[in-house]
């Protein structure tokens, strides 16, 4: 399932708040852009350089529109290298009209649900990209939406694009204690067959699950995108066994990062976990996975018989260090 | 020699329709005939592979296009008209499915464009929220230019429409809460199975009277693959049965009128036994539509008689070793039971 990348160009770039900066990517070759489901992520290749020791993946939400798009757009956050990001939103920062971009075809985790009597759309700061889609979809298909948002004051991006699309069903607030009490409000005055949707920090969006199963809501009528979600831990160091070789897989370098470095070829597209490419089998002779993957499904994990290799880890026993046995 | 015709017996059989004695028409058939059994045993499997590239086989290929247009276009299109006319509850869209139903307009005009550009083609004309469209298919004299999600701008429902443009038969499956539902189609050539049934009903559900297929885990991670499939990637497969006659149309809502033919054929002569029992493949094509996040699932029926079949040594042997291996309880969910040891006999014999 290995996707061919598309090459972009940028078109056009706006600071929409102090930090958040708008991206216009358009085909280099003046082609037609693939369509997407609201909530798609468009994997931009961040390359290496400028304090970047290896090449990046950022996911980052598609905002424009969803049908025939002439050019993709994004949003993006920037998080600075000095507190600790990885630097590809600082790159993104960094792009100047004209520069060219590689990205991966736009891929979809947060799709609404068609079958839902209403959406319920709640998104916090830079969480506002993928619930703009949704929004679009919406306005275009006239089912009943409704949207919540709590952003600081003069940092909000698509904030008058999002109220003039809902046509009065937004409320936009600024502060977290007014956002709590609205938001403990709405969940709680819905139609039966509301779907909610949420985007933000990740606090942010426990928050939101907490309020909503407080007032009785099905866990699946609620999802939550997970981009924009904290960068993982680096992670405790462990060793993997593969073909007879021991290799070091220190903290904060991945499986993949640790096997490719070791000369294997491993297949593998996201790097985060989430487009299932670097499935790796684990042998008997291994300690426990730690999956941390968005791929596997819960009895995929259970099994402890393979792993996502770009963000899963191995975890000691009480008698045994971590370490795991590999076959590719 | 292909039969053109047989003698009346006052079996049921009489006057079933041969596949034609018109020497163009057999040869293109033949031709692009997908022929099913790549191994020497068929059981089921998650038989999935990418979509888009042709399979050569010894009388020609097929699978090179997703939407496939062969000289039975024109006739198996007024066959699906008059079978919608007579039976309405071939097509049905439950009403959450609407974008899925433009959704899948969209993407059959885009493939039908892609493999037939000379006589098809989707302009679009305006982008936007609302982006507008001129399709043109000169095969049906077809121009209609439309805009993106206005019903009032096409002649008919958007799958309804489309589906009298394409041999396929079409599902929509919608996904949520991790399975897919058939909530969506334009069904008139039913191997078996009745569409107006199973509208509405989980993938699992569907799939639950097939024999194995469950206890065997095929049907979990056909659904576990359909899930995570992502937009653009297209990937197909096919499954097989007998059906005796050339009837695209063997649903169980005419069960009364094929089924009886399973009796029948057993007391018909080779001759007839040759020309009347069909080989028939399903090429399905499973496909992400891009704003619904719906999975189109396509189902072309295609068929050859046993009499063509053996005409390609491979296929002969083949197709008799596979019928000659298949287990009783597939053979029984098939309908084949009753006539798969004198098609196996037909067969070796016809060498």
């Amino acid at each position: 399932m290995s996707a061919e990348r598309i090459a972009l160009v940028v078109t056009g770039l706006t600071a929409l708040t102090p930090s958040i900066r708008e991206v216009v990517l358009a085909p280099i070759d003046g082609g037609s852009l693939p369509s997407y489901a609201p909530g798609s992520h468009l994997v931009l290749d961040v390359p290496v350089g400028d304090g970047r020791e290896r090449a990046l993946a950022n996911a980052y939400s598609l905002t424009g529109e969803t049908v025939e798009p002439t050019e993709y757009r994004i949003s993006v956050l920037r998080c600075d290298p000095a507190d600790g990001a990885a630097g590809g939103s600082a790159w993104v920062h960094t792009l100047a009209v004209g520069d060219k971009v590689e990205a991966l075809p736009p891929r979809n985790l947060f799709a609404p649900v068609r079958h839902a009597t209403k959406h319920l759309l709640v998104g916090a700061g830079i969480g506002i990209t993928p619930l703009l889609s949704h929004l679009r979809s919406h306005v275009r298909w006239d089912a009943d939406v409704e949207l919540l948002h709590v952003c600081r004051e003069g940092e909000g991006a698509h904030v008058d694009e999002v109220v003039a699309l809902t046509g009065g069903a937004a409320t936009v607030v600024h502060d977290r204690a007014t956002f709590a009490a609205l938001l403990a409000e709405r969940v709680r005055d819905q139609p039966l067959g509301t779907h909610l949707y949420t985007c933000g920090p990740t606090g942010f969006m426990d928050l939101v699950h907490l309020e909503a199963a407080a007032a009785g809501w099905p866990a699946e009528r609620v999802h939550a995108e997970a981009f924009g979600a904290a960068d993982l831990d680096p992670g405790a160091p462990f060793t993997v066994g593969v073909a007879g070789e021991e290799i070091e897989v220190p903290s904060g370098v991945s499986l993949l990062e640790a096997l490719e470095e070791a000369g294997h070829e491993v297949p593998n597209l996201c790097r985060q976990g989430v487009c299932g490419e670097c499935r790796v089998p684990v042998a008997s002779g291994s300690t426990p996975v730690l999956h941390r993957d968005l791929y596997l499904t819960d009895e995929d994990k259970a099994a402890n018989d393979c792993l996502m290799a770009c963000v899963s880890r191995a975890l000691p026993t009480d008698d045994r260090p971590a370490h795991l046995e590999v076959t590719l | 020699m292909t039969t053109t015709s047989l003698p009346r017996t006052g079996l049921t059989t009489d006057g079933l329709d041969l596949t034609t004695a018109d020497p163009e028409r057999r040869a293109a058939l033949v031709a692009g005939f997908p022929f099913p059994f790549p191994n020497p045993t068929y059981r089921y499997s998650t038989n999935v592979e990418p979509a888009g590239s042709a399979v050569v086989t010894p009388a020609g290929q097929w699978g090179d296009c997703v939407v496939d247009v062969d000289v039975e276009y024109t006739a198996e299109l007024a066959e699906r008209a008059e079978i919608l006319e007579r039976d309405p509850s071939r097509h049905a869209v439950l009403p959450h499915m609407r974008v899925a139903c433009w959704d899948a307009m969209l993407c059959l005009m885009r493939e039908l464009a892609a493999a037939n550009p000379a006589t098809m083609e989707l302009t679009l004309l305006e982008t936007g929220s609302r982006p507008r469209y001129r399709w043109r298919n000169d095969v049906l004299g077809i121009d209609t230019a439309f805009t993106y999600g206005l019903e009032s701008t096409l002649p008919a429902e958007p799958l309804a429409w489309i589906g009298q443009q394409v041999q396929e038969d079409v599902v929509l499956l919608d996904q949520r809460e991790g399975e897919l539902f058939g909530d969506a189609g334009v069904v008139t050539f039913a191997a078996d199975w009745s569409f107006g049934f199973d509208v509405g009903m989980s993938f699992l559900e569907i799939h639950g009277p097939v024999p194995r297929l469950h206890a065997e885990g095929v049907i979990t991670r056909a659904q576990a693959f359909l899930t995570r499939l992502q937009p653009g990637e297209v990937y197909r497969r096919t499954n097989w049965t007998l059906t005796i006659g050339r009837r695209l149309d063997v649903s169980t809502e005419l069960y009364d009128q094929w089924g009886p033919d399973r009796e029948s054929i057993q007391l018909l002569d080779d001759t007839a036994f040759g020309a009347l029992v069909h080989l028939r493949t399903e090429v399905q094509h499973l496909i992400r539509l891009p704003e619904s996040g719906a999975v189109m699932f396509l189902i072309r029926s295609y068929m050859l008689p046993l009499e063509e079949v053996a005409r390609v040594e491979h296929w002969r042997t083949r197709a008799a070793d596979v019928l000659e291996e298949l287990p009783q309880d597939m053979a029984d969910y098939k309908g084949i039971a009753k006539y798969r040891d004198r098609a196996v006999a037909w067969l070796r014999a016809a060498g």
